[in-house]
């Protein structure tokens, strides 16, 4: 009953500054020799809940690794909420600032418990004092449902509780676009679904999501569009109904003939 | 479950548990003291080898060791005469007044008998400053952190150095000796060289290729000589180049040679710990927006240096250990001070030196000991919180 009394707490994703969330233009990325990321073109608009999908090493986690600056790019341009991706360091911690990530092996801190997970951020790169950001911390565990664990260990939980753990991490920030890279990829089969719920949870409060998984059922439940990509480039990009219903191009076909069974 | 529905289970297609296994204790020969000998002791052969081995050693040992420190040991007497067995017509172990009469020259050197006190004083705030910083639940430890890095170096530069302004004559460091040097040289390397060391691993692991080129060249520059001729360059070396009046103290050139060398060492440890730490921690500290320092601070130096805890403190162990080669450039550590009192006519007996030795053993194991047992059970500390 709580639970559920919990599960609606309120959450308004800030409103982004532009009407475009994402824009990349041209982007091209090595490594070494290798073209991991060919003219990649997208615009993701506020709001919008992108799902991207392909073969493993077609470049989709790279792609949005790029958003915040894990990764450099070595042409063309990213722009986010407004502000151009470029060597400015302090261009890059503004964006850091304003999109969160969740990875596929959670990346919490174990010499933290739970809270500290969450407050870490908020105390020193949001300057907020201790009281009240633990207030924002827990805020957000409710959200996920795990406020009970928030003074154990990342290593005391199970995988699914860590992913959440996670997400309420990126959410402590306030973010206005959220990635997650391959969320559930590393979770026991039992474990999909609550960090699932939690990301359509999420959907439904209008934040705008690019989401790298292999989860059809989420893309089909949740995407407005879905993008797949092979050999570093973006090969089909549809709204989902489309997507699954009428592939248009041979690669797309022989991926979903291989997941869709 | 008996045999035959065990059987049952397997042969037929259709099975349903109707009743849970309830968790039952171990086998009794599992358990207690009886259980751990069979599982440390007599496990394997070789096991069973090695403990009968080990016994014999102790046993072969123990007594040895007993006899030689107590059981035959000379406890009192004027000079060599009581630790002689042609005198005496005994077994001779030990030969403790020997000890006892060059005690405080052990301790203090030729530090002025008359100002000694302000050693002891020395003392006593380092061991303050020492308990207050390792007893984790120690009151206001932020507190005794600033006691022990800016307060005790300032407050031990007067007490020792002098001061006579307020009434502390000078004392040449020509005149200390003994366990005081030994601890001022280990403590101003052990505490020097953690931060210089961090520094210069966070150096070496930087993309800014100036900083790396730098920390790459003195680690490799430090590591490639031996502390003998670091000391020697220290030593030698500055005289050539600087005016008499101008040339830094002895003891000063010292310090800041074994400083740096361990901190090479120690570079190469946080190193190693830096490498440990998983690249996703990394990437999970600036997508929530930490900068570089922070993120250093905060995320990977905590987890870096708890999984070196042994490394560290295996290096300190080894610095507390090297301090001795100081001799070698004519300061009077705790070794050479009993190597000095060792050859004194007055004390001359065939159980002089290894008495001598014996102190100088007990000394060096238990500081060095004492660090090892702190170390494991900070490690137990942090392995409870830690579970990955």
């Amino acid at each position: 009953m709580t639970d559920a009394d919990q599960a609606t707490a309120p959450l308004k994703p800030t409103k982004l500054n532009t009407p475009v969330a994402v824009e990349m233009t041209g982007v091209n990325k090595w490594y070494g020799d290798f073209h991991v990321l060919r003219d990649i073109d997208l615009k993701v608009m506020g709001g919008e809940r992108i799902v991207i999908c392909g073969p493993s090493g077609s470049g989709k986690s790279t792609m949005i690794r790029c958003i915040n600056r894990l990764e450099e790019h070595q042409s063309g341009r990213i722009v986010v909420d407004g502000v151009e991706l470029t060597n400015d360091l302090k261009k890059i911690d503004e964006i850091r600032r304003e999109v969160g990530m969740v990875f596929q092996h959670f990346n919490l801190f174990p010499h933290l418990t739970v809270l500290q997970n969450c407050t870490l951020a908020l105390i020193w790169v949001r300057k907020m004092p201790k009281k009240a950001a633990e207030e924002v911390a827990l805020h957000y565990l409710q959200r996920v449902k795990i406020p009970e664990q928030a003074a154990k260990y990342p290593g005391q939980l199970s995988g699914g509780q860590q992913q959440r753990v996670a997400i309420a991490r990126a959410l402590c920030m306030n973010p206005k676009i959220m990635l997650f890279d391959e969320p559930t990829s590393a979770l026991d089969p039992e474990m999909v679904k609550e960090v699932l719920d939690t990301m359509v949870g999420l959907a439904e409060d209008g934040m705008t999501m690019l989401v790298v998984t292999h989860e059809m059922g989420f893309a089909r439940e949740v995407a407005n569009r879905i993008v797949f990509m092979d050999d570093g480039q973006i090969i089909e990009a549809n709204a989902p109904e489309e997507f699954f219903a009428h592939p248009q191009h041979e690669r797309t076909k022989l991926f979903l003939s291989q997941i869709l069974r | 479950m008996t045999m035959a529905e065990g059987d049952l289970a397997v042969t037929k297609l259709h099975f349903v548990r109707e009743r849970a296994i309830e968790a039952k204790p171990p086998p009794p020969a599992m358990t207690g003291a009886l259980g751990w000998v069979r599982e440390n002791l007599l496990s394997t052969p070789l096991n069973i080898a090695l403990t009968v081995f080990i016994v014999l050693l102790l046993l072969w040992l123990i007594p040895a060791l007993v006899n030689f420190l107590a059981v035959d040991a000379v406890w009192s007497g004027a000079d060599r005469d009581a630790c002689r067995k042609l005198v005496q017509h005994r077994e001779i172990g030990a030969c403790w007044p020997f000890v006892w009469e060059r005690l405080p020259y052990f301790v203090y050197g030729s530090y002025p008998i008359p100002q000694r006190w302000r050693v002891d004083v020395f003392f006593a705030m380092l061991a303050v400053g020492v308990v207050w910083l390792l007893w984790l639940e120690a009151p206001r430890r932020d507190l005794g952190a600033g006691y022990f890095f800016v307060v005790l170096p300032v407050a031990s530069f007067v007490l020792l150095h002098g001061f006579p302004a307020i009434g502390l004559p000078v004392v040449d460091t020509v005149l200390w000796g003994g366990v005081l040097v030994t601890i001022v040289v280990a403590s101003v390397g052990i505490v020097c060289s953690l931060p210089l060391g961090i520094l210069l691993a966070l150096g070496r692991r930087s993309a800014m290729p100036t900083v790396n080129l730098l920390s790459t060249m003195f680690i490799e520059f430090v590591r490639g000589v031996p502390l003998i001729t670091v000391l020697f360059m220290a030593s030698v070396m500055p005289p050539l180049f600087v005016p008499e009046q101008y040339e830094p103290d002895k003891l000063l050139r010292a310090l800041i040679g074994i400083a740096l060398f361990a901190s090479a060492y120690m570079a190469e440890v946080v190193r190693a710990g830096l490498q440990a730490i998983p690249k996703g921690q990394y990437e999970g500290a600036m997508a929530v927006g930490l900068k570089y320092w922070q993120m250093m601070r905060l995320i990977v130096l905590p987890q870096a240096l708890t999984i070196t805890i042994p490394n560290i403190v295996n290096t300190y162990i080894g610095l507390f250990k090297d301090t001795t080669l100081v001799f070698i450039v004519g300061i009077f550590d705790l070794l050479r001070t009993i190597e000095v009192a060792r050859i004194d006519p007055k004390w001359a007996t065939p159980v002089t030196s290894t008495t001598g030795y014996a102190v100088a053993a007990m000394f060096y194991l238990v500081f060095c000991y004492g660090m090892s047992r702190y170390a494991r059970a900070m490690e137990a500390r942090l392995a409870t919180g830690d579970k990955r």
